[in-house]
């Protein structure tokens, strides 16, 4: 088994998820080579094969550029497998490959189990097998899935790869988050809300049990999107990576974007109304209970304390 | 201008799922149904953009079984001008490829400036459907939007990456979308407006006449992820398990000490 590997670079970095593509690798016992769009002077720990295309010359995000780069690398390396992040990076080119390869494209993978790839369906309260068809498979990988144990290294031996750079795409650099207000990732007590806090008004009651607890308090992506709260509070993927003492995830069902921002969590406390919710996977204790009942009543007795 | 929203009908993600008898899906019986949340962006999108430009003709298409023209009599509602209802029974089965093909040979010839779509739908979660409509087409897709801006024939858009970080992109129409949460807020349709979408087009086209190529993968099997155990679950009144929570802060974490 070849695998390819499609490593990722931002705002002049490599991101860390890369290492989550060689302990992928390593799981499955496949041959590896790796590409990206990068910088020749920030070399990712690698060891093997790196085709490397210069990003100042080809755009960080450019998908006409990158597609035909990463093109001539699979006509190159000819893998069984192309391999990248479930990120916004991978999973918009991954699509544009499969096409121009006729391969099925299998996204999020979780897991291989019997040499198939496992993805999640339903906001992961299901798990699907998947048979690819194809000669050639493209996968994308969910963050955190395949963590290695250890860093990898090693000094990779460069390939250089060029391309024309005509595009239908203009990329106009990036617009940082918001930044000032609260900084939940310096907090150790966080207590969140999600859709299931229902209305605008009640934000306020999981901002006072935060409070007794003399803690933050923190929303999940629909509160956010919804304007009940700023987007500074947002814990998850697009917002912030929390790792706390003690985390209260209130009506939030856990959705794999919330998780990854705050499965480092030590202690994990959710109420949820659903006892099947994916949050109970990661909860240390799990309340089932009407949350608009069930905070106000442990927030008055904490204050009595 | 020309302009085309797919949607998807999907199950409520808060339902109690079954495994249906093939074992390769979730059992479609005692579901409640509504529109992919994802998709109420991209409606949303259209409808402004046709309020910005006034000359604009909005199709929403959906595919599926009978049922799923409740879902477009409210993408119509909200303001979509003519309905196409791709049936097919056998949606649960297709894959990614199947679905874009479906939607690309729709559109072949069809002359739409702008397709949107949902970033992802949230039961089967691919994120492929938009990029691969796009290219068969041979048209830019920019994914993972959260912001557009039209002018003379010409969209910037921002897309959400990681981190909260945007990337600015801009393309040239024709050209697709993909609609991530949070693009803009979806209206309500109103009743005058859910009374005169029932007297807008709908039409039905049967799925054999636009799908014309062979699946790429298919389901092995579907389960239920193994519970990872060792939580502890608490049920009863709520004033006694706000007492359980305290004192088991108490002994597990320094909180309350």
């Amino acid at each position: 088994m070849k695998v390819l590997l499609v490593a990722e670079f931002r705002n002049g970095s490599l991101l860390g998820s890369n290492n989550e593509l060689v302990g992928f690798a390593q799981k499955i016992g496949a041959e590896s080579s790796m590409f990206l769009v990068g910088d020749t002077n920030k070399l990712p720990p690698f060891d093997g094969t790196l085709y490397l295309a210069d990003a100042s010359t080809y755009d960080e995000f450019n998908p006409d550029t990158h597609k035909k780069l990463l093109l001539s690398v699979i006509d190159t390396v000819k893998p069984d497998m192309v391999v990248f992040s479930h990120s916004s990076y991978g999973w918009d080119l991954a699509p544009r490959i499969a096409f121009e390869l006729k391969a099925a494209q299998v996204s999020e993978v979780v897991d291989v189990v019997d040499g198939l790839p496992v993805v999640p369906v339903c906001n992961s309260k299901l798990r699907r097998q998947v048979q690819s068809k194809t000669d050639i498979t493209i996968v994308t990988l969910q963050a955190g899935a395949f963590g290695t144990a250890e860093e990898p290294s090693g000094t990779p031996n460069v390939e250089t790869v060029t391309t024309e750079t005509e595009s239908s795409f203009s990329f106009g650099g990036y617009e940082e988050a918001e930044q000032g207000g609260v900084d939940l990732s310096k907090s150790d007590i966080i207590v969140s809300g999600g859709r299931g806090i229902g209305q605008a008004d009640n934000i306020s009651m999981i901002a006072a049990l935060a409070k007794a607890l003399g803690g933050e308090y923190g929303a999940s992506r629909p509160v956010v999107d919804a304007e009940w709260a700023e987007h500074n509070r947002q814990v998850g993927t697009t917002g912030q990576t929390v790792s706390p003492k003690l985390y209260i995830a209130c009506g939030i069902s856990g959705a794999i974007q919330h998780l990854a921002g705050m499965k480092k969590s030590e202690f994990v406390v959710a109420i949820n109304t659903d006892k099947d919710a994916p949050i109970g996977e990661v909860a240390d204790v799990l309340v089932v209970a009407d949350l608009k009942q069930f905070v106000p009543a442990l927030t008055e007795k904490i204050n009595n304390l | 201008m020309k302009i085309l929203v797919c949607i998807k009908q999907v199950p409520d993600m808060e339902s109690k799922f079954k495994i249906d008898s093939a074992g390769t899906w979730y059992d479609h019986a005692d579901l409640a149904w509504r529109m992919n949340e994802y998709d109420e962006y991209g409606v949303e999108q259209a409808v402004r953009l046709k309020e910005q430009i006034g000359d604009a003709d909005l199709t929403v298409l959906c595919i599926g079984s009978e049922k799923v023209k409740e879902t477009m009599k409210k993408a119509l509602a909200m303001g979509c001008d003519r309905g196409v209802h791709v049936a097919d029974d056998n949606l649960s089965s297709r894959e990614p490829y199947e679905i874009a093909a479906i939607i690309a040979e729709f559109a072949s010839d069809k002359g739409f400036d702008l397709i949107f779509t949902g970033m992802q739908s949230q039961d089967r979660g691919s994120a492929q459907v938009g990029v691969l409509v796009a290219e068969i087409l041979s048209i830019p897709s920019v994914t993972t939007i959260v912001n557009f801006d039209y002018a003379d024939g010409a969209v910037n858009a921002k897309r959400e990456l990681e981190g909260g970080i945007r990337s600015l992109v801009s393309v040239k129409t024709p050209a697709l979308f993909t609609c991530q949460l949070g693009l803009n807020t979806p209206r309500y349709p109103t009743l005058p407006n859910i009374m005169k979408a029932k007297r807008k087009e709908l039409i039905s086209i049967p799925s054999e006449d636009l799908l014309k190529i062979e699946p790429r993968q298919q389901t092995e099997k579907i389960y239920f992820p193994e519970k990872k155990g060792g939580g502890l679950v608490l049920e009863g009144d709520a004033s006694d398990l706000a007492d359980k929570v305290i004192q088991i802060l108490k002994e597990k974490t320094g909180v309350l000490a």
